[in-house]
């Protein structure tokens, strides 16, 4: 035994040479223990506090969204999507339509690509809020928590506003949107620009500069850029290691090239920096929001969906009182317009990454073939492999700061 | 750097590959091409390695079935250049009686659970694969879902009469 | 004046001194005004049940002030998400570790019935393993709708009878489960 110290680190804890590690425990974690936030299970094999391996089980919601997706008509799929990450259900159901839509080639109008710009980068808050509030819970502060969970209350009104639901809002339609924002979505929006930042100020400064906070997450779980990339990771964690990949910005959709906003990058790639990340991003989905309310502002009143009658389900009383409308009803629910024989793939900057969605489509009613790339599936599978050699509470917190959704894990 | 464009990348493909890749189109922007079996790896890691092209981010892999065509499977890889944005889709078509191909998680670590799915869905064997398990479906399940021969609702339900549903 | 509002009391006598009513009423009060739940969420409805445990909605008003993630210690359990046929082991397990009185309500759709997925892997509704006292509908229920189903559930409580664990019916219901009792 050398006679230098060595120094203790969250990842280099005390560790006694005489400690007769031929004696393993097995812990099986889940599939519904509290402190997974979702049913995921790992059956570690511990050394006293150190994880020796871990092996991951996943499933224990799987639904077979792509079996069910071959079966439904394209505009019932997008009650599908919501289920996907639930916590950012309308990026789901966005990027779905724009999928759909460039397979069928329509032009979307300038509007309504803001209003989705808008109704994304809430749900993008909103998801970042679950995920930051519950690794604050995780190292032991409620309250901070409590303080944004309010904030995301205000998200779902909106939410309401705008489409009626709160948590799957299945909100907008290939083409557009179902109806138009009203005055009062309008206005809270504005309120929420305003009633934000102070509380998200107060959030950083509960944590940000915490010891305590600052001791269980510098250092824990940390993973280099070539790590994440061989991974294939993608979103706020790949972004936290220091890799500037984010799709708003490398592949634009939905006119985000139009919009002033930077991609906030980590140095670390750990858990601190992952919500760092999370919080900068907050910010950013503000400011592009006020950016969008300016653009809206300059556009033609009005406008909700691209003028498509034969994608675009027309509005309920007209289809009970107008000839035309009934004929494109029908026929958009029974398939019968000519949809062009096409594959496609497009992705979205998902709350937790890249979400893509490739859709092989055959002229047929429904889809040939629709298989999503989930973020959480893909980011989850390194978890096993790096909890090796770490304390278990740390990769309790390093979960948390993956967000997993488990909706979106096992499909 | 010159910019990468889908002629350049196929160029560069043939260069290397020749008659061992074939174009199959690039729906919408999308450069599509196939390879067999037998290169695919070599395929995939030239993407991944050459200086030029530097495809070194897998997006993702998946499979799907025609049961009509005379080789049924296509497993279908998308790689992307983060440094240009630059896509490539490339698929392999293989058996239907005993589907194998060779397994990418040499060249990703990441393809580990998108094969593992593919498996599962689609009972493709990937070779050489590290941990080859199902994933999403129990392991008692004895059929591949994703298949289309099989159907979608659980064929043991006696609770939904089909003279209800019109069928 | 103090805020808090007393759990309103049973039918009885009263007089001075002294109120009269029968045992099961009163334990009946106590165990609906402090059922802990174990939140069993798997997806969605999950996330709405954290808002209603949260400081909007506040669950706690109602009793309910401690989620108890040990099924030994809880008494009602709240079934929220959709239930696939690799977790009804599981959720079997978690039933049968809870101790009697034990209630379960069914939140959304999915756990109700299977909801929208119809589909090879989903358990379609939790009855088919464990027997539910209350279904809340929703594919998720608001916030309010699950409150009310804890409210529904407050009032069954209310009216059951000490002895009804111990009847031959509610042994025969377990065991068309195939749930051993262990109680007789």
């Amino acid at each position: 035994m050398s006679n230098s110290i060595t120094k203790i680190t969250p990842n280099n804890p005390v560790f006694f040479d005489n400690d007769p590690q031929e004696e393993l425990t097995t812990l099986n974690i889940g599939p519904t223990h509290p402190a997974t936030h979702g049913v995921f299970q790992n059956v570690c094999q511990m050394d006293g506090e150190r994880i020796v391996s871990a092996v991951s089980t996943i499933g224990y919601i799987h639904r077979a969204f792509e079996k069910i997706a071959e079966h439904r008509p394209f505009y019932q799929i997008t009650p599908l999507t919501d289920r996907l990450n639930y916590c950012s259900s309308p990026i789901n159901n966005m990027g779905y339509h724009m999928t759909v839509e460039k397979l069928l080639n329509i032009e979307i109008p300038k509007r309504v690509q803001y209003m989705r710009v808008i109704v994304m980068e809430l749900a993008r808050i909103a998801d970042h809020i679950i995920c930051n509030g519950i690794l604050g819970v995780d190292t032991g502060a409620f309250s901070g928590f409590l303080y944004v969970m309010q904030e995301r209350e205000f998200i779902y009104e909106i939410f309401e506003e705008i489409c009626g639901a709160r948590l799957t809002t299945n909100i907008g339609r290939i083409g557009g949107f179902e109806r138009d924002f009203n005055d009062v979505a309008f206005r809270k929006i504005r309120e929420f620009l305003d009633r934000y930042p102070p509380v998200l100020r107060e959030f950083e400064e509960l944590f940000v500069r915490n010891r305590i906070f600052i001791e269980r997450t510098a250092g824990v779980a940390a993973v280099t850029p070539e790590q994440a990339l061989s991974y294939s990771w993608s979103g706020p964690i790949l972004r936290a290691t220091g890799v500037d990949y984010d799709v708003r910005a490398v592949a634009p959709y939905c006119s985000y090239e139009e919009f002033d906003f930077e991609v906030p990058v980590g140095t670390n790639g750990d858990v601190y920096d992952r919500f760092m990340v999370r919080n900068a991003e907050m910010w950013q989905s503000m400011h592009i929001i006020e950016q969008a309310l300016e653009k809206i502002a300059k556009e033609p009143a009005g406008i909700f969906h691209a003028d498509v009658p034969e994608f675009y389900l027309p509005p309920k009383e007209q289809v009970y009182n107008n000839m035309e409308a009934l004929i494109y009803h029908f026929k958009i629910v029974m398939g019968e317009w000519e949809t062009p024989i096409s594959e496609v793939y497009h992705a979205v900057e998902g709350a937790n990454g890249e979400l893509g969605f490739y859709l092989i489509h055959d002229g047929g009613r429904t889809p040939y073939r629709l298989h999503f790339r989930r973020p959480s599936f893909v980011n989850y599978q390194m978890f096993a492999p790096m909890s090796s050699g770490m304390l278990l509470s740390d990769a309790i917190i390093n979960m948390s700061s993956l967000n997993v959704i488990a909706g979106e894990l096992d499909a | 750097m010159d910019k990468l464009d889908n002629q350049g990348i196929w160029r560069s493909l043939q260069e290397q590959f020749a008659e061992r890749i074939g174009l199959v189109g690039e729906p919408h922007g999308l450069l599509t091409i196939t390879t067999t079996k037998e290169h695919i790896i070599a395929l995939l890691s030239f993407l991944k390695n050459d200086e030029r092209l530097r495809f070194t981010y897998l997006t993702d892999i998946t499979a799907v079935h025609y049961p009509r065509q005379e080789k049924p499977f296509a497993v279908v890889y998308h790689v992307h250049n983060l440094f240009q944005n630059v896509r490539v889709r490339i698929k392999v078509f293989i058996d239907g009686d005993q589907p194998t191909i060779p397994t990418a998680t040499s060249v990703w670590e990441g393809a580990n659970w998108m094969e593992r799915e593919t498996y599962d869905f689609f009972g493709i064997v990937f070779e050489g694969h590290p941990d080859l398990r199902r994933i999403l479906n129990m392991d008692e399940l004895d059929v591949f879902p994703m298949r289309r021969e099989y159907p979608l609702e659980d064929p043991n339900r006696v609770d939904k009469k089909d003279f209800y549903f019109g069928r | 004046m103090s805020k808090v509002t007393l759990a309103e009391a049973p039918p009885g006598v009263e007089g001075a001194g002294f109120f009269a009513t029968s045992l099961d009423k009163v334990i009946g009060l106590a165990r609906a005004n402090s059922l802990w739940p174990l939140p069993f969420a798997t997806s969605c409805c999950g996330i709405e049940f954290m808002a209603t445990m949260g400081s909007t909605y506040d669950l706690a008003r109602f009793g309910a002030e401690r989620p108890s993630f040990s099924p030994r210690q809880a008494d009602m359990l709240l079934v929220m998400g959709t239930i696939a046929k690799k977790m009804a082991p599981v959720l079997k397990q978690v039933y049968i570790q809870m101790a009697e009185p034990r209630w379960v309500i069914a939140v959304g759709a999915c756990a109700s019935s299977g909801g929208i997925f119809d589909t090879y892997s989903v358990l379609q509704g939790i009855d088919e393993i464990i027997p539910v006292d209350v279904y809340v509908p929703g594919c998720p229920p608001r916030p309010e709708a699950i409150l009310d189903g804890v409210l529904k559930l407050q009032e069954i409580v209310k009216s059951e009878s000490l002895n009804r664990r111990n009847t031959p019916e509610y042994k025969a219901l377990l065991e068309k489960y195939g749930i051993q009792t262990d109680n007789g």
